[in-house]
């Protein structure tokens, strides 16, 4: 029955997440409300560790599963995206691979600066 | 008969679970980057369902018995993220100052390459918030009178591409920190990045939750600023 306690509590903590998102008038999503929410039970101790450790683990490693039926949608809108597919794709392929590449140097860059200084 | 296969969600499920499984066991055999599970899925589902005629909707309709775990899942990274908050709080400006250089990047590249092309503005709209996570997406994305079908498959592909090709970009570009591969994962290709960064490591996998959250608020503050002066 530990899966089920452990699912009674995440499930419980998106469902004050999609509270907070109908209550308050910001585009932030349940989810992020949900996932701050937690976050902040496991700091402040009021949820220990082990009470949601397992089934976090598994719904983690189960995330890619659920990104296939709305990668699905992509047939339903492609009439729509069809005349654009290059440019799209142009787009999508340089800023993809220039995010990753600026954010990821700037990060190690930081990184190796603050090393200097410390040591 | 046809029944069973457009209206009962146990087919979409199996479809689903099968394509995925098959995934796995074909990068593991091939070890190919390119084999990704979400990806070789996508093309196998939406092969089954040209073939058997099923209409996408009717298969997506089948699939919500579970696509809604999406949410609580995503609330899940919150324990990665308690389990390393000492090492991202040490890191901290570094983490957020990686996240903000990049969600510049995107927006700014987003902008000036749909300009280029001489994209619609609905189009525009509708690839600016391509980098963060799908609901924070759409809502921004409808906010500034996108497409939010098209958002949906852009920020789709974008965490495919991330999911991909994250870690040759981190042998290519000698990112070899484990926090700063986190940063690019999640900035880049939000949770789709993020579920390959937790397979790298539990840190990369924490860093990269964290990123994917200041990414998608940075994002949600500076599209409608960058959308009106554009």
């Amino acid at each position: 029955m530990k899966y089920v306690y452990q699912a009674t509590i995440i499930f419980a903590f998106t469902l004050l997440g999609e509270l907070l998102h109908v209550l308050l008038p910001l585009p932030i999503p349940a989810a992020i409300y949900g996932l701050v929410l937690l976050f902040l039970a496991l700091q402040l101790s009021i949820v220990k560790l082990e009470q949601v450790n397992a089934v976090s683990k598994f719904l983690i490693a189960a995330m890619g599963l659920l990104f296939v039926a709305p990668a699905v949608n992509i047939v339903e809108i492609w009439k729509d995206i069809a005349p654009v597919l290059l440019p799209i794709g142009v787009v999508l392929v340089v800023s993809t691979v220039l995010v990753f590449a600026v954010s990821g140097l700037v990060t190690q860059w930081m990184l190796k600066r603050g090393g200097k200084d410390n040591g | 008969m046809a029944e069973l296969f457009t209206s009962a969600s146990l087919f979409a499920i199996v479809l689903t679970l099968g394509a995925y499984e098959f995934g796995i066991w074909l990068q593991k055999k091939l070890k190919s980057p390119i084999c990704n599970p979400i990806l070789i899925a996508v093309i196998l589902v939406i092969a089954a369902i040209s073939l058997l005629k099923i209409p996408a909707q009717d298969y997506r309709a089948g699939c919500e018995t579970f696509s809604w775990l999406l949410t609580p899942a995503t609330v899940c990274l919150a324990v990665p993220l308690y389990e390393q908050v000492k090492v991202l709080k040490k890191n901290l400006p570094a983490i957020l100052v990686g996240v903000l250089a990049g969600t510049l990047v995107s927006l700014g590249c987003v902008a000036i390459l749909c300009r280029v092309f001489a994209m619609e503005d609905a189009m525009l709209a509708s690839l600016l918030p391509k980098s963060i996570t799908t609901a924070m997406g759409i809502a921004i994305s409808e906010q500034l009178g996108g497409v939010p079908a098209v958002t949906t498959a852009v920020i789709i592909i974008t965490g495919i591409l991330g999911n991909i090709c994250g870690s040759s970009l981190c042998a290519l570009l000698k990112i070899r920190d484990p926090i700063a591969q986190g940063v690019a994962f999640g900035t880049a290709s939000h949770v789709v990045g993020t579920s390959r960064a937790s397979e790298i490591s539990e840190l990369t996998g924490a860093v990269s939750s964290l990123s994917l959250v200041v990414a998608g608020i940075l994002t949600a503050i500076l599209c409608p600023v960058l959308y009106s002066v554009l």
